[in-house]
């Protein structure tokens, strides 16, 4: 299959490829963000994306503008966006497609169960839901007592039933096993997208895999940090690395048994690619690894247009959208609440 | 001749109109008012002075953001207004003009009465719906329970008293009622019963299984009625269900699954008449409901329409606020910020005009200062802008879909309007076809009143917008079909009788030796007796491909002279010498010698083989011409021309590069300090004023340029030529196809005695000359004639570099641009 997607692939993805890359054009750019930075109120932000793309989308809104009303709308826009690409889609594509969502799945599932535990209403929470990662039966989710109910009653439904496999128990629901279970759905969701990625084959193959190993790798790092002073076992904490990426094995076993920021550092620093990330920061700090991490996905999210005939563009497309809208909402926060000497240290830059 | 040229009448549309780059200086006092009336006036096009800055960082953001969210709430009373079904009515209601602070509190009333009357009637509706589906739900759960009601033990009681004292709002706390919970010593079979979304009826039982491990019995019953979503305003139809079940945890369960699934519950008393006096007691509260929201609604549309009466004017007048400050927002403050400072350009002839609106402007804001207007100039290219009217529009369109022409450029519309649809008839030379595209563009012409106000598919759009192209093809494809006597390719004699009959009375010999010629000649056309004939399709083919290469020959000697009055006109003596005489010279002494042949070969009747002139004339002048001889002195002509092609070919590739390198070193040879000079000038020059920068002489780039054009032309001149050839091509394949449907379908079917297949036939042929011959030969005939004229013709002169005028006005202004 590979070296041949040129002759075959327009068949099908072509024209959803042209699409995609028309999306991607009418991505923000680093003078639409300066433009933004430098908006006083709300409104001047509306009126300035009124004429971007997001244009049709926010003109009819009433004028005390708030954030959530902005990030709504951008949101709707790039689900009305994935939705097209996903009707327009067939075989392998589609399947992709929905791979990509899946994310957002387990995001879901984890914000209606942990809000039901802490008594919250459910409405209130489907709102909070990103519209990526709905299902049909998202809202019966609060019924649930354990993993196993949650499991038999909802999930089983949904594409996420096969990651539920490795952690099925009884125990009740608590905010610790939630977390973990977000993070067993989210290792066994990467490798079964990493292992799908691998059988399409070819460029897509090539280029998911550097994307999923830098996901996994990203993960497995913020694991460790967060998981440094709690009573996970250093066994537990190993078993949620995904199975692959450029960690894995051994820079694995170095970060399960690391006690504090500087020794994940120093596992990091090992493997080049992080190097550059970690020798930005100064030692003890990990405020900023956040941005550094979503610097360098963007790098190589961008990198993914320079090759055609593949599906990691549409991928790239979504994660790019979604910094996106990351974007705008900090910039939103930072102009609503007149913190504008903070706007730089969240944005990051597409082109 | 230099004389007789100056002398000719100016041509309306041969030359754009003079435009000048004007400045105004406006009190900002009455600024807006200047504004508005140019915008009117519709004659100046606004430079944006302002490019650098974001739309929010101008001076009029605020202006702009307010009509903004106007036209926001004018779109959403709009959308009210047409989601209840009301015509904004057409006739727009007189009514003083009102200010648009004054219409910006209206409209921020009445948006807040309509926000309040909606949220009222959803209110309402909502209780609306819950009465109706706990009718609903009564009726069908009844059902279930009068024929389970033998097994079932239900436990439920209602308390009468709920339905009995309170007022219908506070229905809408049935759910609450229901959810109380049920008396827990109490066991066994219990039920809740309720309504759901069909669509999610299925997975609703599904996860109600699941949830308590089968031990449930679902019952369900489509709703008779449907129910109306208050919010979308959609009808939903909805599924009544009823569950039994037993234990307090599965009564729980069952209730969160019915939240998940919106799933609305209502209790059903088991006892029969209970059921039936709180039905009764439902559908009075029902009808009351029904009365309020109809008065409600009633309310609604009065206040509807009362908007909808001036909302067409109100929409217009924002549209038209917007756009005058959106051009203000295209001026410059000036250094003691009173005045603004716009520059824009206008056509010479409109200066008068402009002033005129500036002095009222003045006048009616009594302003203290005058507006002042005065011309710059500028080293910027003006705008093109052709006055063209509804008739010569679609032409200019043609030409325009090509390039705009430069400032002042020769337009070839003035020659499109004639050639393009005779082109056009050329290829589709038919008078039966033309009659019926000529009664299409009758249709569009006489409706054009009504259609040129109401809005228009895009396909029709573009039909109509060429209609006037539309009624000159078809009036040319009746003469070019009278001169090919093709009438849906059967020949009429119309013209007189043959000039050929058979040679005797009973004519068996016609189709094997042929007629004889008996009288004169047809008088128009082509007779119609060479049709059918053995050497109809040579006698066709050789007269409409020679009438190609003559019309293509003279189009392109066209589009060389007009190149040469361009050159006139922009007094360019170099490309008249050296580029315009060598191409005249070339283009003649080859195609324009083979045009003379054919001439020459129609007159005398000759025998000769221009195929063979023309070949031989390259390959050996000298020879003999033998029997293709045509005149006295061929051979000697044939070289002279010969050589003249040959001569031009280098004529019209070096000297003019040579000579502008010349005029270039002359011109800075003693002006060694030439160069410190401009620098110093350049501060002269107002900072965002149109005045650019000497060109810089790269002599390479002009040779490149020449030998390209050069080429293109010597080149150009065969291919061109042989391009005119589709003219025949087109004409064949139209008469071919059309002689086809009607001799292999009409007639076919015409032989059987049969009236079915005659009909068939008549179908068949109609359609295929309907959507065949009238529709795909007309586009294709059309792209023809409009690559000749963009290709063949306009590579000769045209280079249509220019860019389109587009004057601030109000009447450009659409709706769709909001």
């Amino acid at each position: 299959m590979y070296g041949f997607e040129a002759l075959t692939f327009n068949v099908d993805g072509g024209y959803l490829e042209a699409i995609v890359r028309g999306h991607r054009a009418g991505l923000l750019t680093a003078s639409d963000y300066n433009n933004l930075c430098q908006c006083e109120n709300l409104d001047d932000i509306k009126m300035h994306l009124s004429a971007t793309e997001y244009g049709p989308y926010l003109q009819n809104e009433p004028s005390p503008l708030h954030t959530t009303t902005i990030v709504e709308k951008c949101t709707l826009k790039l689900v009305d966006e994935y939705k097209h690409m996903l009707c327009q889609a067939t075989e392998p594509l589609s399947t992709f497609l929905e791979y990509i969502t899946y994310g957002h799945m387990i995001d879901n599932v984890v914000l209606i169960v942990t809000g039901t535990l802490h008594e919250r209403d459910v409405h209130e929470l489907l709102e909070k839901c990103h519209p990526l990662g709905m299902f049909d039966s998202i809202a019966t989710l609060a019924v649930a007592q354990n993993m196993r109910e949650l499991y038999r009653l909802v999930l089983v439904d949904t594409p996420l039933a096969p990651y539920f496999s490795e952690c099925i128990t009884s125990e009740d629901l608590d905010d610790m096993n939630i977390e973990i279970m977000r993070n067993t759905l989210y290792k066994a969701y990467l490798e079964d997208f990493y292992r799908f990625c691998q059988k399409l084959g070819g460029a897509t193959a090539e280029i998911m895999s550097d994307l999923l190993s830098f996901e996994a790798d990203r993960r497995a790092v913020n694991i460790t940090i967060n998981s440094i002073g709690t009573e996970l076992t250093r066994d537990d904490r190993r078993k949620l690395y995904s199975n692959f990426g450029l960690l894995y094995p051994y820079g694995h076993e170095e970060l399960a048994v690391c006690e504090d920021i500087d020794q994940v550092r120093g596992v990091m620093e090992k493997y080049p690619p992080y190097q550059s990330i970690f020798a930005k920061m100064s030692y003890g700090e990990s405020q900023m690894l956040d941005k550094a991490f979503y610097e360098e996905e963007v790098k190589r999210l961008c990198l993914a247009f320079e090759q055609q005939f593949h599906y990691a563009v549409f991928f790239a497309y979504m994660r790019l959208r979604e910094q996106e809208i990351r974007n705008l909402m900090w910039i939103s926060e930072c102009v609503a609440q007149n913190q504008k000497s903070r706007v730089h240290d969240s944005v990051v830059f597409i082109f | 001749m230099e004389k007789f040229i100056e002398n000719l009448p100016p041509m309306d549309l041969m030359r754009s109109e003079k435009m000048t780059l004007v400045q105004l200086i406006i009190p900002a006092e009455s600024s807006h008012r200047a504004v508005s009336y140019l915008g009117e006036l519709g004659l100046l096009q606004f430079r944006d002075l302002n490019a650098d800055k974001s739309p929010f960082q101008r001076t009029f953001a605020n202006q702009v953001k307010r009509c903004a969210e106007m036209s926001r709430k004018l779109r959403f009373i709009k959308d009210q207004i047409s989601k209840a079904n009301l015509l904004s009515s057409m006739r727009p209601v007189m009514q003083p003009d009102i200010e648009l602070e004054e219409l910006e509190i209206q409209l921020a009333e009445h948006e807040h009465e309509l926000i309040e009357m909606n949220s009222n009637s959803e209110k309402l509706r909502q209780s609306y719906n819950e009465l109706l589906e706990f009718k609903i739900v009564l009726q069908k759960a009844g059902d279930f329970l009068v024929s389970s009601g033998s097994h079932a033990v239900s436990e439920r009681e209602l308390d009468e008293n709920v339905y009995s004292n309170n007022d219908y709002v506070e229905t809408s706390s049935l759910i609450e009622q229901e959810m109380r919970p049920g008396r827990p010593d109490q066991s066994g079979l219990r039920f809740i019963s309720g309504i759901i979304c069909k669509s999610k009826a299925l997975r609703f039982e599904r996860m109600l299984f699941r949830a308590t491990r089968g031990n449930m019995l679902f019952n369900q019953a489509p709703a008779d009625e449907d129910i109306v979503d208050p919010v979308s305003r959609e009808t939903v139809e909805k599924t009544v269900f009823v569950v039994f079940f037993s234990g307090e945890q599965a009564r729980t369960k069952i209730l969160k699954i019915c939240e998940a699934f919106g799933a609305n519950c209502y209790p059903v008393p088991e006892d029969i008449t209970k059921q039936r006096q709180i039905t009764r007691e439902v559908s009075l509260r029902l009808s009351d409901l029904e009365t309020t929201l109809d008065a409600g609604i009633r309310h609604r549309n009065k206040a509807l329409t009362s908007i909808g009466m001036h909302l067409v004017k109100w929409m217009n007048m924002v549209r038209r606020e917007k756009a005058v400050y959106d051009t203000l927002n295209m001026l410059n403050f000036d250094v003691t910020k009173k005045c603004l400072v716009g520059e824009g350009w206008c056509p010479i002839f409109a200066k008068a005009q402009i002033q005129a609106a500036l002095q009222r402007a003045t006048f009616d804001s009594s302003s203290q200062v005058g507006i002042i207007f005065h011309t710059m100039d500028a080293v910027e290219s003006p705008p093109t802008y052709f006055r063209t009217n509804k008739f010569t529009n679609a032409f200019q369109e043609i030409v325009d879909a090509y390039g705009v022409a430069g400032y002042q450029e020769a337009n070839p519309t003035v020659y499109t309007v004639i050639t393009f649809p005779f082109l056009f008839a050329v290829m589709f030379g038919d008078w039966g076809h033309g009659i019926c595209l000529l009664l299409g563009a009758l249709v569009l012409l006489a409706r054009e009143s009504k259609l040129s106000t109401q809005k228009l598919g895009s396909f029709m759009e573009m039909l109509f917008g060429g209609r006037y192209v539309l009624l000159l093809m078809s009036l040319f494809s009746i003469y070019c079909g009278l001169i090919y006597n093709e009438f849906f390719s059967v020949p009429y004699h119309i013209f007189g009788g043959s000039a050929y009959k058979c040679r005797d009375t009973t004519c068996k010999d016609a189709y094997t030796v042929g007629l004889v010629k008996y009288q004169d000649a047809y008088p128009f056309g082509v007779d119609p007796s060479w049709r059918g004939s053995r050497s109809e399709l040579p006698f066709l083919n050789s007269l409409k491909m020679k009438m190609s290469i003559l019309l293509g020959v003279v189009q392109m000697n066209l589009g060389i002279i007009l190149s040469y009055f361009n050159a006139r006109f922009f007094s360019s003596s170099l490309d008249i010498r050296y580029q315009f005489v060598p191409q005249v010279i070339f283009l003649n002494s080859l195609f324009g010698y083979l045009s003379l042949l054919i001439i020459i070969k129609w007159c005398t009747g000759s025998q000769a083989d221009l195929y063979h002139v023309m070949i031989y004339m390259f390959l050996s002048p000298t020879d003999n011409l033998g029997e293709n001889q045509l005149f006295w002195g061929q051979r000697p002509l044939q070289i002279i021309l010969l050589l003249l092609a040959l001569i031009a070919v280098p004529w019209m590739l070096f000297p003019k590069p040579f000579i502008l390198k010349r005029l270039h070193t002359e011109r800075f040879q003693g002006r060694a300090y030439g160069i410190l000079g401009t620098s110093e000038m350049d501060l002269d020059v107002e900072p965002d004023s149109a005045r650019q920068h000497h060109e810089e002489f790269n002599f390479s780039e002009v040779f490149v340029h020449q030998m390209i054009h050069s080429i293109e032309f010597v080149l150009g001149a065969v291919s061109n030529t042989a391009s005119y050839l589709r003219l025949w091509a087109l004409s064949l394949a139209h008469s071919e196809l059309s002689t086809v449907f009607y001799e292999k379908v009409l007639l076919l079917a015409w032989g059987y005695d049969n009236i079915v297949i005659r009909l068939v036939g008549l179908a068949v042929f109609a359609f295929a000359t309907a959507f065949i011959l009238l529709m795909m030969e007309t586009l294709s005939a059309f792209l023809h004639a409009l690559r000749l004229h963009w290709v063949e013709f306009q590579n000769k002169f045209y280079h249509g570099d220019g860019y389109k005028f587009r004057p601030f006005s109000f009447a450009s202004l659409t709706e769709d641009e909001d």
